[in-house]
């Protein structure tokens, strides 16, 4: 199960260490943050509840970076 | 300017007036510190809190730490040692300044990339009770019947079922030439339509249509990261660590040798304040921003060009190429067979032709089909009687009255007529009018246009090896590989054979540079994912193509190899470019900050400054046009 969000972000720096934070996730198989299309693509493991790991995601991207946001 | 950057500005320009107006009130001690902090804390809170909240969240060394410490540090040498705090205020001001001017200048190319690649349909307009519905074209079904007007996008693949236009296929393959499409024609989305009305039956879902299939592609393409973007990320991690403990050394060590050994005064501000100087000037960001919009740039001005790359790595791979594999046909010949020659005739060209077509007119065989396109008018049946096929030989008919024989030698010999020899390779097919030998047309794939040039721009951009691999028999090979001047030949290959002799090749280069292997990818998807590089000739709408390779030509034109090597290494020199520009500052501010010969402000520029020179450096790989 694949899926892309929109997400706003406003280093790159920072945009490498949230894809970091989010790989480390429950539930996420793989995870790319492309900063320059701002684009976060994830790849979540069978049968997990999407939303609640993504809450989580959002969650560990707030600590890496305040000011991001994550259109789920 | 987003609403972020806006208030940003404004913050920076109140807090610069502030800082100038308090120039002139004559106040000291702890009101004056007081007063001051209005403006550093007007320009720098968001640090400040970022800064809290990254310790909190055991996030520490990051920027806004570093600057953090490093303004504090500024104020508190202020506070009780020389009631300077402009100093502080200047460089918060200075940096934040930077960090609005590098979030604009990205923000702006990045758009302007984006841009370039921008060639999603946003509707598509279906036809109801005579009127035009814009509709998602999501919603669009196969088999639909969809309008497209003059000036707007095809959303969808499709066959035209009404009417005429040009289409400009520039977005998709960067070819500028408009292409004209009829009833019956396939149609490909992301082409604009530019002078009829065109009604099309789509043959495709949207997610399955090539605008798609491309957008998709060249999205995720920065997602496959390059080595030196991977090199960034590690660097950046053992870097900062690095660099703070060695500013918490220069604030400690040289003090206490004062102390204890040169029984000098410690100087705990000098060391303070040259630590935190050191400090702001180590910031990574240059490298981490720069690099990745670098290749970002690359693939975007390539896209615009008609060249489409999955990945910076291949970007990366594309710079060390210096052996070129191709495949013949499709790739540097037209997969059609024309009519290359007509010798040893008395009468013009164009009448051999006639009689070759006439005669061949009611035959299928692709042979029969070139002839009769060579000729190119519309050819009068009533004119051919008594047609007579001899299976594998050719043709007898009667032409005007008169007998045409048009086959092989077999067939001449056959009907003892004398035929010349050609010294020309290809299928010879020799022409008898009245019982006379009238001469002989010569039958061959023909090299694109573009095949020779495309070859000698490689060598000239120091591609050192070209090696061609062809099912074709050898002679025709030899023949071909010499007129465009490749350097090997091996001919007579079945697919798996490809596979293994790119792979003795593959063996055989220096592990430095890469090799690149060029197909129409349908029957080669292989050797494809086989080498380094595997670049498609997919042309436009090949699925199978886009798949397999990971440069994809999407006009088919074999010059675009060169081209795609030197965007290739105009990206990859800029990349170097900021890494060596961007460490050697870095490491000269470090060292003159240390020594003592540069202050604050020269430690910010070595932060921001050269962040942003970076970040216009790098948008310099979009502009491929002229390469």
């Amino acid at each position: 199960m694949k899926k892309t969000y929109k997400v706003e972000v406003d280093c790159a720096n920072c945009a490498a260490k949230m894809e970091d934070a989010i790989k480390k996730i429950d539930g996420i198989g793989d995870a790319t943050l492309n900063f320059m299309t701002q684009k976060l693509i994830v790849e979540f493991e069978d049968g997990v509840e999407i939303n609640a790991v993504m809450q989580a995601a959002y969650k560990a991207c707030k600590k890496v970076e305040s000011d991001c946001v994550i259109y789920m | 300017m987003t609403r972020k950057q806006k208030k940003m500005l404004i913050r920076i320009i109140v807090s610069a007036v502030l800082m100038i107006g308090l120039n002139f009130i004559p106040i000291d001690g702890i009101a004056r510190f007081i007063l001051y902090l209005v403006p550093y804390l007007i320009v720098g809170y968001d640090i400040l809190i970022k800064a809290a909240k990254g310790i909190a969240n055991r996030q520490v060394f990051d920027e806004n730490f570093l600057m953090s410490i490093a303004t504090i540090g500024a104020m508190i040498i202020g506070l009780v040692d020389s009631g300077d705090y402009v100093e502080a205020i200047a460089v918060m001001l200075f940096y934040q300044t930077g960090e609005l001017f590098q979030s604009y200048a990205v923000g702006k190319s990045r758009k302007n990339i984006s841009a370039l690649m921008d060639i999603r349909p946003d509707y598509a307009n279906i036809e109801l009770d005579g009127k035009l519905i814009q509709t998602d074209p999501d919603d669009i079904e196969i088999g639909t019947v969809i309008v497209v007007n003059p000036g707007e996008k095809v959303p969808i693949d499709g066959v035209v079922i009404e009417g005429n236009s040009s289409l400009d296929t520039a977005a998709l393959t960067g070819e500028s030439l408009p292409r004209d499409v009829k009833i019956g024609d396939e149609i490909i989305s992301g082409c604009v339509n530019m002078t009829g009305v065109l009604k099309i039956r789509t043959t495709k879902e949207f997610g399955e249509s090539t605008v798609s299939k491309v957008l998709d592609l060249v999205e995720n393409a920065s997602s496959r990261k390059s080595r030196s973007e991977n090199f960034i990320t590690k660097f950046a991690k053992i870097y900062t660590p690095a660099v703070c403990f060695s500013a918490l050394a220069l604030s400690v060590i040289p003090p206490l040798v004062n102390i204890l050994i040169l029984s000098n005064p410690a100087g705990w501000g000098t060391w303070v304040y040259r630590a935190l100087s050191f400090l702001v000037a180590s910031c990574p960001c240059a490298l981490v921003v720069s690099i990745p919009l670098s290749f970002f740039a690359g693939i975007g001005g390539a896209s615009k060009e008609g060249i489409l790359i999955k990945g910076s790595n291949y970007l990366e791979a594309l710079s060390q190429t210096d052996c070129v594999v191709f495949d013949k046909t499709g790739t540097l010949t037209c997969g059609v067979f024309e009519v290359t020659a007509i010798h040893h005739n008395q009468m013009p060209n164009e009448k051999i032709l006639e009689y070759a077509a006439l005669a061949e007119s009611a035959s299928s065989h692709p042979i029969s089909k070139s002839l009769q396109r060579a000729y190119g008018k519309e050819l009068d049946t009533n004119r051919v009687s008594d047609i007579q096929e001899i299976s594998g030989n050719g043709v007898t008919a009667l032409v005007d009255g008169t007998q045409v024989a048009v086959g092989n030698d077999k067939l001449m010999s056959k009907l003892g007529i004398k035929c010349a020899d050609c010294h020309k390779t290809g299928t010879v097919i020799h022409i008898a009018i009245g019982g006379e030998y009238a001469g002989h047309i010569v039958i061959s794939d023909i090299v694109k246009p573009t095949a020779q040039k495309a070859i000698s721009l490689l060598k000239k951009s120091g591609v050192k090896n070209t090696v061609m691999l062809t099912g074709d028999r050898t002679a025709v090979a030899n023949q071909v590989a010499q007129t465009l001047g490749i350097n090997t030949v091996y001919s007579e290959l079945l697919p798996a054979d490809k596979v293994a002799r790119v792979e003795q090749l593959l063996a055989e280069k220096s592990s430095k540079s890469k090799l690149a292997f060029v197909g129409d990818g349908i029957n080669d998807a292989p050797v494809l994912s086989r080498a380094d590089i595997g670049i498609a000739m997919g042309g436009i709408g090949s699925d199978a193509a886009i798949e397999a390779a990971d440069v994809v030509l999407m006009d088919d034109d074999p010059v675009k190899i060169a081209k795609a090597i030197k965007i290739s290494r105009k990206c990859i020199s800029i990349v170097y470019q900021n890494i060596v520009f961007a460490i050697g500052v870095k490491v000269l501010a470090l060292i003159l900050v240390a020594l003592g010969m540069a202050n604050m402000w020269l430690a910010v520029f070595a932060d921001v400054g050269v962040a942003v020179i970076a970040v216009l450096n790098a948008i310099r790989a979009m502009f491929v046009k002229r390469l």
